[in-house]
């Protein structure tokens, strides 16, 4: 399968006023994120994930080292829009990324920028908005929309420019449980109905082990790369870190330390109840 | 307590004045306005009247919202009907009471400059009532377009207008978070002098600059993520047409301004 993004030996340092050297976030980052995957980038506070984030659409250049996105290098200033293009970006706070006060007015605003033809500008947007479920919204006001509906046209705003691939920052750290949810729906639906690949920069541990796969960013070293079971079955890794595994492993995990024998990849409740269950019985 | 300020203040709605074209309205309302400064006899006026009423009938708003609207210039309207009452030159006395004369060219005058702020104003509320702020910046820039060739940025101007729209219900919204949070930590923004009321506003203002400043930067590279790079090369999702309806309220300009001139020249 093709590669979507290819990090190669990226370093990458904040820009500092004196002329003494900025720390560096990353000084020797390597990671391959297959087309049509979904990726899930944990790490704790500081950890540079959402630095990471931004060198997948040219937001922020390298020091060193190369970010291949699609194969064009991001340092390719002729090749910027073509990168952003194709690497769609959401924020953590849906307030701040909505340009205009009409729903989908804010969802045209992408392709207006590409310079496409109204007619097919309108398509666009209807199909977006119909992607994150928003559709019935068309004509309302931005600010009168829940949480989660913003979030989703900001999605929706996104995908008007038919990007191969989503880069997710945070997007249900504001939301509620409820908005979360619907996010969460909308993304995972991108990602199977569309072919999107999706790299979902995210706190919640549920929410990564929905992911194909998991990377664990910490200081700016990868420290686990594997699937969601793979990954969370590493507890005390990750409780080094200042990460929790999702909480049916931290149960399992608990209980092991008390002398029992559960395996450490459950990841959804059904089947840690389900395996609990057996336990009790037996 | 800042929920009530609407800004644009559209009622949205499907009235015929409501479809026209932004840029139809706005050209409207500037002969409207040349009009209404043209016309100088009771004549005249009764035309301008006319066309107004029959406006406000046919875009279906309420006379309700038209006298609040009117309402924050109330002291601007007595202020100038009572000076043009005593200042005007005139000879024939109408009233004469403890030495102030009030004579009937002053009344007239006083009468007309009154109703001419009244109708300025109602003109151009009808505007913005029928209109929504997103179609008239649409409106506003591609009736400025040309000066685009004096490098004039018009596409940057509207954008900007356009932004602040979309972040004022949101900063009001922010506001009234930072006052409750000011207030639970008790600081008091209802007693004490002008100057103490004032600076007690410093807590507000400071935290809501801070985070209006964040809130550009994120806006700015959401912007950039999504392809942002100017108006150059830019295209529109609704794309402005005139129509049928457009072209027949242009007659009706037309005839307005047309009138008042012929008028006038007669001396009307």
């Amino acid at each position: 399968m093709s590669q979507a993004i290819v990090v190669e030996n990226l370093a990458y340092q904040y820009p500092t006023q004196e002329q003494e050297k900025g720390t560096y976030v990353f000084e020797d980052l390597n990671l391959e994120v297959e087309q049509g995957s979904f990726v899930a980038l944990l790490g704790s506070n500081g950890s540079g994930k959402s630095t990471l984030a931004k060198h997948f659409n040219a937001i922020l250049l390298p020091s060193g080292g190369r970010v291949w996105v699609y194969g064009m290098d991001t340092m390719d200033e002729d090749r910027l829009i073509q990168i952003r293009r194709n690497v769609g970006m959401v924020f953590q706070n849906p307030d701040n990324q909505i340009v205009a006060n009409v729903v989908d007015e804010d969802v045209a605003f992408a392709p207006e920028n590409l310079g496409i033809s109204s007619a097919e500008i309108r398509q666009r947007v209807d199909n977006a908005l119909k992607h994150v479920g928003m559709y019935a919204y068309r004509e309302h006001a931005p600010h009168l929309l829940s949480g989660g509906q913003k979030q989703r046209v900001a999605i929706a705003g996104v995908i008007a420019m038919e990007p191969r691939c989503i880069v997710l920052d945070e997007p249900t750290a504001m939301l509620d449980p409820r908005g979360r949810r619907e996010v969460m729906e909308t993304v995972r639906k991108l990602n199977r109905e569309k072919g999107i690949t999706v790299i979902l920069i995210t706190h919640h541990m549920d929410e990564a082990a929905q992911a194909g796969r998991v990377v664990v960013l910490h200081k700016g070293v990868i420290k686990a790369d594997g699937t969601p079971k793979e990954v969370f079955s590493q507890v005390e890794l990750l409780h080094e870190l200042g990460l929790a595994a999702p909480e049916t492993v931290e149960l399992c995990y608990e209980l092991n330390k008390e002398g029992y024998d559960l395996p450490l990849d459950l990841l959804d409740t059904e089947s840690c109840a389900q395996t609990l269950y057996e336990l009790l019985k037996a | 307590m800042l929920k009530d300020i609407t800004l644009g203040q559209y009622f949205p709605g499907n009235s015929v004045i409501h479809r026209l074209d932004p840029r139809t309205k706005l050209l409207m309302v500037m002969a409207y306005i040349i009009a209404l400064f043209s016309a100088g006899s009771w004549f005249s006026y009764g035309v301008v009247f006319l066309f107004l009423a029959i406006c406000i009938k046919i875009s279906k708003i309420s006379l309700k919202a038209i006298t609040r609207g009117l309402k924050p210039i109330l002291f601007i309207l007595i202020f100038t009907g009572v000076l043009n009452l005593f200042f005007t030159e005139g000879t024939h006395v109408a009233i004469s009471v403890f030495g102030l004369t009030i004579t009937w060219e002053a009344l007239e005058r006083a009468f007309f400059m009154v109703s001419r702020i009244m109708m300025l104003i109602t003109g151009t509320f009808l505007l913005t009532y029928t209109t929504s702020p997103i179609a008239l910046t649409d409106g506003l820039e591609s009736l400025l377009s040309p000066l685009k060739k004096l490098h004039l940025p018009v596409h940057e101007l509207s954008m900007m207008m356009c932004i602040a729209l979309r972040f004022i219900p949101t900063l009001i919204e922010e506001t009234d978070k930072i006052i409750s949070a000011q207030k639970a930590r008790g600081a008091d923004f209802e007693t004490g002098n002008l100057v103490q009321r004032a600076k007690a506003l410093v807590p507000i203002l400071v935290p809501l600059f801070i985070s209006a400043f964040r809130r550009a930067d994120e806006l700015a590279i959401a912007m950039e993520c999504r392809c942002y790079q100017g108006g150059e090369g830019r295209t529109k999702m609704k794309l402005l047409r005139y129509h049928r309806l457009d072209l027949y309220s242009f007659g009706a300009g037309g005839c307005l301004l047309i009138a008042v001139f012929v008028l006038r020249s007669f001396g009307l």
